[in-house]
């Protein structure tokens, strides 16, 4: 089907693109990958009477470490140039385990990391990781700039905390206290398909000690849940068998899975349970082969 | 109003929407239209530039029957506006061969039986194109990764990673084996 007419703009500015988003009067929209917009469009659940393509912006397509060891993601930085990253593989285990899963390699060259966050899919991946990771987004707007923590960001499925002139330029991932671990398991009936269910586990290490745990999960509730009380129950203690089954216990009691085509809600309980040990006894193990 | 948008969708742009100019690289040659902004580049290339090469398998961008390829990156056409291309190089399946020669990607699939009814064929080798461009000495797993986004509904995918693996290795300029991948 063919999407229904719009206005396009492709602004060189970041101030010209909030100045037509701001005249659009919240009947604008920003388009960035296009990835989960241009198939809405198509399919008519989405209507905007302007599209803001913000792929002409310069300067937003980085992804870096800061001298402090915070991690920012420009707006238009693709899931591609994530699943390539060096830097990444080095520094941020959970986000390098996470970027090869999202969606197929073809989406992967369009698509956006913040694009995935704004679109705020209950089975997006980053959504996840950037929760288990504690981030926050900033959002530039008429007003100036300001850091939205990521659990007040995604307000609900589909729905995110931007007022309609606001545009989400970076996402930020806290600097690490501690050595980072971790992973992101994410079951899916064949690739390209959104997860029946999947865990991002986030960890800081202090020697053997967990010094800080966050633990999300996608595809297992009607929006990122995250799973607090199971990273609370690693904090302060070593990844003995016993932390490990709790931890995994209480991920498990935080999902609120539905049964649907992709499996009963038992089983992907039970899914979240075998990913969160498999990722915690992974940490374990690697620790230990590099000791 | 355009003619080209007359062509591509049947009821007529009416005189308030804008269209655009935009200016294409396809397959090394400028070509300049006049679009609707809510053209998909899949059509203006089928339609408007009649590379029928691109094919169209679905409404929801899980095929990628519709791969082209977009400054060397693999893109489903069928997801991005044709106003999005503009100023941009474009290389469709009918850019891969040159006047007289099939490129090795196109030997492999005819050498190796990589195709059956043909459809999925196209975006395969702008998907294989992309990969070879990175990565000269794929595993069999390598080419497999690379091709996760393109489905073929005939051949059960065997030989078309062998016929992948046939144009590794040609273009690295050994002698292809008929052995291919497992
Ligand atoms: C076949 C297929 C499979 C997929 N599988 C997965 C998967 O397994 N896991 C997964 O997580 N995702 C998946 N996706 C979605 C994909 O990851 C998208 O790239 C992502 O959800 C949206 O990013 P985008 O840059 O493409 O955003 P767009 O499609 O451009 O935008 C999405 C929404 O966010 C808004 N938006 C985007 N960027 C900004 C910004 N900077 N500021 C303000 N608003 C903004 C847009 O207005 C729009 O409402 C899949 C998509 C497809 C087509
Ligand atoms: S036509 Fe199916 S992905 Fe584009
Ligand atoms: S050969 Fe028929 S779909 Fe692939």
């Amino acid at each position: 089907m063919y999407p229904s007419r719009f206005r396009y703009e492709a602004p060189r500015s970041l101030d010209d693109a909030i100045a037509l988003l701001q005249a659009g009067q919240g009947e604008a929209k920003v388009l960035a990958g296009g990835q989960s917009l241009v198939p809405l469009l198509k399919l008519r659940f989405a209507a905007p009477e302007l599209l803001v393509d913000i792929n002409n912006l310069p300067g937003l397509d980085y992804h870096r470490v800061d001298p402090d060891g915070t991690i920012r993601i420009g707006a238009l930085c693709r899931h591609a140039t994530l699943e390539r990253s060096p830097l990444l593989v080095e520094r941020q285990p959970t986000m390098a385990a996470a970027a090869p899963l999202v969606a197929d390699p073809l989406v992967r060259n369009r698509g956006t990391l913040v694009g995935s966050l704004c679109h705020a899919d209950p089975q997006g991946d980053w959504a996840a990781v950037v929760t288990a990771l504690g981030g926050r987004v900033v959002a530039a707007g008429p007003r100036g700039r300001r850091e939205i923590p990521i659990g007040e960001f995604v307000t609900g499925p589909f729905e995110n905390a931007l007022r309609y002139d606001e545009i989400a330029v970076e996402a930020v991932i806290p600097a690490s206290k501690g050595q980072p671990a971790g992973g992101y398991l994410k079951l899916e009936r064949r690739v390209g398909d959104f997860a029946t269910a999947a865990a991002a586990v986030a960890l800081e290490l202090s020697g053997d000690v967990v010094t800080r745990a966050g633990i999300a999960l996608c595809g297992v509730g009607p929006s990122t849940i995250d799973a607090t009380d199971a990273g609370r129950a690693l904090t302060g203690r070593t990844l003995t068998a016993a932390a490990i089954e709790e931890a995994a216990d209480l991920a498990a009691a935080a999902a609120q899975p539905r049964t649907d085509h992709r499996g009963s809600a038992a089983y992907k309980r039970q899914v979240v349970r075998t990913f969160v040990t498999r990722i915690l006894r992974n940490v374990v193990s690697t620790a230990e082969r590099a000791a | 109003m355009s003619p080209l948008f007359e062509e591509i969708i049947e009821e007529p742009a009416s005189a308030d929407v804008p269209t655009r100019r935009v200016a294409i690289t396809v397959n090394g040659q400028r070509r300049v239209a006049e679009v609707e902004p809510r053209l998909l580049l899949a059509h203006l290339l089928r339609q408007g530039f009649k590379l029928t090469g691109t094919h169209l398998g679905c409404d929801t961008t899980n095929c990628g029957a519709c791969t082209v390829l977009v400054d060397g990156k693999a893109i489903k056409s069928c997801t991005m506006l044709a106003v999005q291309a503009d100023g941009h190089e474009v290389t469709t399946v009918e850019g891969l061969a040159s006047m007289s020669e099939l490129s090795p990607i196109q030997e492999g699939f005819k050498d190796e039986h990589g195709l059956q009814c043909g459809f999925c064929t196209p975006g395969m080798m702008l998907s294989a194109t992309a990969m070879l461009a990175e990565n000269p000495n794929p595993t069999e797993e390598d080419v497999r990764w690379a091709l996760s986004g393109n489905l073929c509904r005939c051949t059960g995918y065997q030989n078309i990673v062998k016929a992948v693996l046939w144009a590794a290795a040609k273009m690295r300029g050994e002698e292809p084996s008929h052995e291919g991948a497992a």
